[in-house]
């Protein structure tokens, strides 16, 4: 019965069968966490608490605080926003797209990158939110209720209306997709446990029993989610787009934002994966999971989207120049040697140089010079949506309002605060949930794995 | 379910294994009454004889709902109740509706379907379920065969058609 591959390389590696997939995963939710941990936690929690001075300063004086000005109406909070938003969606995309093309080997990462979506929305939702000043009576301005004021609804032809469905749409189904898939996990840590833990799991795993109804039902489900996430997710980065596109700004008022956006998304999402995931399969010895050939397709598909990130600034700046139009050249010349030049070069060097590196195997498949180029490229894209930003409204029609933006401690501390709550989400979930899909990596643990059949 | 309910549970090792037996179990005329796996396993809903699931239709009808809300709400907000010119558009431009209309449909088809599988499935955070072995949940293949269903026949008998059909133990089971 059983086929064996002689031209595609185990997905699982080290021989492991069904039951050796439980104890290496429940390893370390069951046991106490490690000084590592506690360290990383620490430190995390740290900066959470210090950058949360800054948020306390914004909402009390309010976000006069911040370094904008009259000509530089929006920087950091929706450089911060849009960064987020992009990073969350390589998990959709590991979750959704990969399992539509039926990518058997994101069974072993699709999990803690959905936990990453998931946080870094969180991260992302805090941005609007906070810019607008008084966020407690935010539901009025954002959500269409019924208000004493005419009722005047909220506009629907503002993309930014459009925002609040879309991210919270893709922050609501990737939470759902998410926890489905976690249910299973659940019930194989509750029925490993006793005492305390066993009611904890017991709840969150829902009675699970996997029948083999329920497991068809799972399946289905799953399919349907996954179809339903995929054309959700890139909505989610176009309509993010549509804040710039939609405006008649130069330098944002092109149709090529919202295919570069998604692109520039997934690039960077995969890039903090690769953060992510090299430590965790470090720490908690899951490198049998996670291989070499994860990382390298994962690399693969940054240097895809990285490509298609480098066209577009090239195409981009092609059209700026050949449309004719003097303030739209304008914009673009004024990114390249203005006196932003240095963020448009580290754009240009992190996001278009860095990632053809991968071309050559021995980078792509070396664990630091991934692990480097992974943190270089999330700079890049920062910068990206930076130098989008501010450079293009920096220097509008009128030469006697131009400006510069120049952050102040509290927008550095809104931007800390948020990385500070990522990684307590992330150390939080590493620890007490199962950070590898184990009924998923057992599902594929047959073609992948010679011992598990005799 | 009764109490005192028997159970004779058939546990497998391997899922080619188990695919084979739920075939020849059933061909041999015993009732099976579920297979509890620690993994789906591919056409195994098939081999028990299974309907199709009809979640797909439900995902369906719940975003036609989101659909239609999306577009009712939009209208009657930016047409019928408080009209307002934005930018020196009509009224309501149904292009501009469109991602919400999406997004809502998206909103809705994933909330509903995943509402009917938890009913249907009976998941809920206080549900206790019934294990018929603990080993269900990590490495073993638990096929679980109800002697009420299948009195017509005699228990060792059904104890040797699943050690024939290639069962690494066979067990008893009752619930209280």
């Amino acid at each position: 019965m059983q086929v064996t591959s002689s031209v595609r390389d185990p997905l699982v590696t080290g021989g492991k069968t069904y039951h050796d997939v439980t104890q290496d995963v429940c390893r370390q939710v069951e046991g106490r966490p490690s000084l590592g941990w506690f360290l990383a936690f620490l430190t995390a929690a740290g900066v959470l608490a210090l950058g949360s001075i800054a948020l306390v300063v914004t909402l009390w004086e309010g976000i006069g605080m911040w370094g904008l000005n009259k000509t530089v109406g929006w920087a950091w909070d929706i450089t911060n926003f849009v960064w987020w938003v992009g990073i969350g969606h390589a998990g959709t995309l590991i979750s959704a797209v990969l399992l539509l093309f039926r990518q058997k080997w994101r069974t072993s990462i699709n999990r803690a990158a959905e936990a990453m979506t998931i946080f870094a929305v969180i991260c992302a939702a805090m941005f609007p939110v906070i810019h607008m000043g008084r966020p407690w009576l935010g539901a009025y301005w954002a959500l269409p209720l019924p208000n004493t004021f005419g009722s005047l609804w909220v506009n629907f032809n503002s993309p930014l209306l459009w925002d609040v469905f879309a991210i919270s749409t893709y922050f609501a189904v990737s939470l759902v997709f998410w926890y489905i898939g976690l249910i299973p996990d659940f019930a194989t840590i509750r029925d490993r446990a006793t005492g305390l833990r066993k009611t904890i799991y017991g709840a969150l795993s829902f009675g699970w029993d996997g029948a083999a109804r329920t497991w068809m039902r799972y399946e289905s489900v799953s399919l349907i989610l996954a179809g339903l996430a995929t054309p959700l997710v890139l909505s989610v980065h176009t309509i993010v787009s549509f804040d710039f596109a939609t405006s008649v700004i130069p330098g944002w008022h092109t149709t090529i934002f919202p295919p570069y956006f998604v692109a520039g998304a997934i690039f960077s999402g995969f890039a903090m994966v690769l953060t992510l995931m090299i430590v965790t399969r470090k720490v908690f010895k899951l490198e049998d999971y996670i291989t070499i050939s994860h990382i390298e397709l994962m690399n693969i598909v940054i240097i895809v989207t990285g490509s298609i990130v480098g066209v577009a600034y090239i195409t981009e700046f092609f059209i700026a120049w050949y449309s004719g139009v003097e303030p739209e050249f304008y914009a673009f010349y004024n990114r390249a040697t203005g006196p932003y030049f240095w963020a448009y070069w580290t754009m240009m060097t992190c996001n278009v140089i860095s990632p053809q590196l991968f071309w050559i195997k021995k980078i792509r498949t070396s664990i630091a010079a991934t692990f480097a180029l992974s943190i270089v490229v999330n700079i890049g894209m920062w910068f990206e949506r930076f130098v989008i930003i501010v450079t293009s409204l920096h220097r509008d029609y009128l030469p006697s309002s131009w400006a510069m933006f120049y952050p102040t401690w509290v927008d550095v501390g809104v931007y800390l605060f948020t990385f500070g709550l990522f990684f307590t989400l992330f150390l939080l979930f590493a620890k007490f949930f199962p950070v590898i899909n184990m009924a998923e990596v057992k599902a594929v643990l047959k073609s992948s794995s010679e011992k598990v059949s005799k | 379910m009764e109490r005192d309910t028997h159970f004779v549970l058939g546990v497998f090792d391997d899922e080619d294994i188990l695919l084979q037996a739920v075939g020849e179990v059933r061909a041999s005329g015993v009732k099976i009454d579920e297979v509890y796996s620690p993994y789906p396993v591919h056409g195994l809903d098939e081999v028990l004889g299974y309907r199709r699931s009809r979640l797909p239709i439900a995902a369906f009808l719940f975003g036609i709902v989101g659909t239609t809300l999306a577009l009712t709400m939009q209208y009657y907000m930016m047409l019928f109740d408080w009209q307002m010119i934005i930018g020196g558009k009509d009224y309501a431009s149904f292009p501009v509706f469109i991602p919400v209309t999406f997004e809502m449909t998206v909103l809705l088809a994933a909330f509903g379907m995943v509402g009917v599988f938890m009913i249907s499935s009976n998941l809920k955070p206080w549900a206790i379920p019934r294990i018929f072995d603990v080993r269900s949940t990590d490495d073993k293949h638990i096929m679980a065969i109800d002697i009420v269903n299948n009195s017509a026949m005699d228990i060792t008998k059904i104890e040797e058609i699943l050690k024939s059909s290639g069962a690494s133990e066979v067990n008893k089971k009752s619930f209280e």
